[in-house]
């Protein structure tokens, strides 16, 4: 290369140390691995660690599943999972969070008009709190518990208001004209009746709140739900095949009552399943519900 | 054991773990880059290249193989993803579009890993082993190359020499990057991180549904992405994603990988000035800054302030049950405080103060203790402002390992410093200032500022994390973003190693009653204070309006 440039000479080292870099980092050290993880023990993990029933893949112990039904409802015999936001719900082909902040309150609410031509409002939007409180009470009206929630309303959407009026000094409205319930779609009756001494009116599609002043209404519920924290939050990959031993907990008499076997049985599997915090510490316990939900079908057959 | 006490015993044992290693690897990597000797592969690698490795390179010199080398990568990696779907182990993905293809490609070769696009739908095998992961090795060789010759513009004297640009990186490469990278693949691979090509296939769940399991060569590229601070995943959902990070001590594995080299290096700086004392000062201001920072992190997820965690009864959604909050929020210090940018968790959903915390991590500059030797050099330089302004306020003569700190000196030291804050505001000020790039916004309000502003300190800062609700694949953001990532890689890469060449060339001044001494708690405390004053005054305004504003009632 004595007779090139020099700068064209760097250049051209470039490209070659590239190419050099790109099969040795980029073609040996992966195929390497990939080698060695065929020792086993390495294999089946390498593979994604997959798991059958009666003889049939049904998916790998670490990616989650929906055990719900053709129209997402849960289904009463098996054991449920966290909520998903990867795609339609535990699909590995579009891994997603939600990504809404903390505090996502207010609902976009549908065009009343659409609704009622059956069609879906692409600008409607629920936002996380409204989220978290639907899933609290479906969960539950399912498990035959309290879904109550701070900041959630009984009918299970986010409890926040629109205050208008004149602001103070520190920006607040002290003396309220008018307070909507920004969550609840007229004709519903807001959660609350009066704020400040104003009656609490409900929200009417296109009329515009957005100079009052937002607030969250914690109400009465306990600030440790009955219903815990993983079964209404969704998870960063979409994809978690864990829930909390309590979440597990709560949905113990269901399964046991469906499936017609003691409370006992479904318990002892429970603990079968849980995985404790690695070395006594990192992380969080935590049970497989696939795994799980497979050693029902094989222990306690369900006929419904 | 309750979750907060596990907690703090897995921060703690990590702390205690890096602490183990960071003298041994150190060591290690002071003879790597001090070694005479080349081994027989390097040897027929130079002849490959066509590279003297006994050559020495002026600063100038040096600069320009760095920039060849990314200039080559980039339009290599950005033709290889546009021609994915004529090669083999494509899956069938089509190219990838020009504006991401670019975006992604500036993303790896600066050590960012910046993703615009999703993994699983997008990128085919190939591309993502032999493309990308190669970035994830040789970025992160480049930045340890930089700091090296800057740390010999301290260490020799009276030269123009700053060593070997193609040496240093094929020996960050092969001895360093490459032997660890081995390792921790075979480690995860064991916690259940997959290793295969087989096509994405479809299986009948339980129910009766259909899902469909993805494969691919992670455990290779997931080990070299957190040990290169490098954080771009292999899927979407990153260190989140059960096939990439499978396990509470998977969790562990990779926290200790992504931080491990940047703590090591100040004692590969000490052993190569000949005063080990010197590199326990500096690791100590970055230990400082982390603990401060992990401790703010944890403190704030724990408590779960604002009305969405409260409504839960805690900040977990976007976290995995597995990890939990606290090991959780860790890896989200980690990442931010290293310019890694994986997350096994999303920063978006994390609570005001915790994302607020984060965004500060990368406003540090990612010094404490920051990328693979992007972290080096960014500390020492920061080691040269404070050395300047205490000398300016006590009148003692700037000098720092018996170089003066001249007016070229801090004149090269300021730019540096100034870059990234310049990249960060004037890139959000523009994005904010249009309705077509605001509309990228997922939240609204503060919150949708913060997103749009992570997003450029992200970039600038070769960062890589997103508040990821934002909508980044669109013509404007690939663009902008990727020049961030370019300039923010780049210039301060001239800078710094500009700055070597002219510490190179001069001759120590002896230590005297003058000298202000740079390696007791006195100056460990003074460049935390320097630090934290420059982040503060430079970025409090932008703070207050996005997650100050909506933390705080």
């Amino acid at each position: 290369m004595g007779t090139l440039p020099g700068w064209l000479r760097q250049h051209v080292a470039a490209l070659r140390a590239l190419l050099v870099f790109t099969v040795i980092c980029g073609a040996l050290y992966p195929l390497v691995i990939t080698a060695v993880a065929q020792l086993p023990g390495l294999k089946d993990k390498a593979n994604g660690s997959l798991v059958s029933a009666n003889g049939k893949g049904v998916g790998s112990s670490l990616i989650g599943q929906n055990f719900t039904d053709k129209d997402g409802n849960p289904l009463k015999q098996y054991f449920q999972s966290r909520p998903s936001s990867a795609g339609d719900g535990y699909d590995p082909t579009s891994t997603s969070a939600s990504n809404l902040g903390p505090e996502d309150t207010v609902d976009t609410l549908p065009d009343p008009a659409l609704v009622k031509a059956g069609k879906e409002d692409e600008n409607a939007k629920t936002s996380l709190l409204s989220t978290v409180c639907t899933r609290s009470k479906a969960i539950g009206e399912l498990e035959g518990v309290s879904g109550a929630r701070p900041y959630c309303t009984p009918s299970g959407v986010g409890a926040v208001l629109s205050v208008l009026g004149p602001r103070d000094a520190a920006g607040v409205v002290s003396k309220p004209t008018r307070v909507i319930s920004l969550n609840e779609a007229c004709p519903a009756t807001p959660f609350l009746a009066t704020y400040k001494g104003v009656k609490v009116e409900c929200n009417t599609y296109g009329e515009d709140y957005s100079t009052g002043q937002v607030v969250p209404v914690r109400g009465q519920a306990p600030a440790r739900p009955v219903v815990p924290a993983d079964a209404v939050t969704a998870s960063g990959s979409g994809l978690d095949p864990h829930i909390s031993v309590e979440y597990a907990k709560l949905q113990v008499n269901r399964i046991a009552q469906t499936r017609s076997i003691p409370v006992g049985q479904v318990t002892a599997l429970i603990d079968k399943h849980t995985t404790g915090r690695a070395a006594g510490f990192m992380g969080e316990p935590s049970v497989i519900v696939l795994e799980l939900n497979i050693d029902l079908d094989k222990t306690a057959p369900y006929k419904g | 054991m309750s979750s907060t006490t596990a907690g703090i015993v897995f921060i703690v044992s990590l702390l205690v773990a890096l602490a183990l290693v960071h003298v041994p690897l150190g060591d290690y990597m002071y003879r790597v880059f001090s070694a005479r000797k080349h081994n027989r592969l390097e040897r027929g690698i130079y002849k490959v290249i066509g590279v003297d490795p006994e050559a020495e390179q002026k600063w100038s010199v040096y600069a320009k193989s760095v920039l060849a080398f990314s200039l080559i990568s980039v339009l290599v990696l950005y033709g290889f993803q546009r021609l994915q779907d004529k090669l083999f182990l494509s899956l069938g993905f089509a190219p990838v579009p020009d504006h991401v293809a670019w975006n992604t490609a500036v993303s790896f070769v600066t050590n960012t890993n910046w993703q615009a696009y999703s993994g699983e739908s997008t990128m085919g095998y190939l591309v993502q082993m032999s493309g990308l992961a190669v970035q994830n090795f040789v970025s992160a060789a480049v930045g340890m190359a930089v700091a090296i010759a800057f740390v010999r513009g301290f260490a020799r004297r009276k030269t123009e020499d700053l060593g070997n640009f193609w040496v240093d990186l094929t020996r960050a490469t092969l001895r360093i990057l490459l032997p660890i990278a081995v390792l921790g693949a075979i480690v995860l691979i064991a916690g259940g991180v997959v290793q295969n090509f087989t096509d994405p296939h479809a299986v009948t769940t339980l129910t009766g549904g259909q899902q469909t399991i993805t494969g691919g060569a992670v455990a290779s590229q997931e080990a070299i992405k957190d040990l290169g601070t490098n954080g771009g995943g292999y899927y979407n959902a990153n260190s989140a994603h059960p096939f990439e990070n499978p396990t509470a001590w998977t969790n562990w594995v990779e926290i200790f990988l992504l931080l491990v080299i940047s703590f090591s290096l100040p004692r590969t700086f000490g052993r190569l000035v000949g005063q080990k004392r010197q590199g326990y000062a500096i690791v100590a201001v970055m230990a400082v800054l982390a603990i401060v920072s992990i401790t703010a992190t944890t403190a704030a997820q724990v408590a779960h302030h604002g009305t969405v965690p409260e409504a839960v009864a805690a900040a977990s959604e976007g976290t995995e049950q597995r990890f939990g909050i606290v090991d959780s929020a860790m890896f989200a210090a980690s990442t931010t405080l290293t310019s890694t940018g994986s997350v096994n968790s999303f920063h978006d959903s994390y609570t005001s103060l915790g994302g607020a915390v984060l965004l500060l991590n990368m406003m540090l500059g990612e010094v404490a203790p920051g990328g693979v030797g992007s972290g080096l050099y960014g500390m020492l330089i920061l080691a040269v402002i404070t050395v300047f302004v205490a000398g300016l306020m006590v009148g003692r003569t700037p000098e720092f390992l018996g170089k003066k700190i001249g007016p070229r000196e801090i004149k090269l030291a300021s730019l540096y410093f100034l870059v990234t804050p310049a990249l960060v505001l004037i890139g959000s000020a523009i994005a904010m200032a249009f309705a077509k790039t605001r509309a990228s916004m997922l939240n609204s309000g503060p919150h949708g500022f913060s997103e749009v502003l992570y997003a450029f300190t992200s970039a600038s800062n070769n960062n890589g994390s997103a508040f990821a609700g934002i909508t980044v694949n669109t013509p404007f953001y690939d663009t902008a973003l990727g020049l961030c990532m370019a300039f923010g890689r780049f210039l301060p890469i001239i800078l710094v190693l500009a700055l070597a060449g002219s510490l190179a060339k001069q001759a120590p001044v002896p230590e005297s009653v003058g000298t202000l001494p740079t390696h007791r708690p006195q100056f460990i405390g003074m460049v935390v204070g320097l630090t934290l004053v420059l982040v503060a005054l430079t970025f409090f305004p932008a703070l207050a309006l996005g997650p100050l504003a909506e933390g705080i009632h």
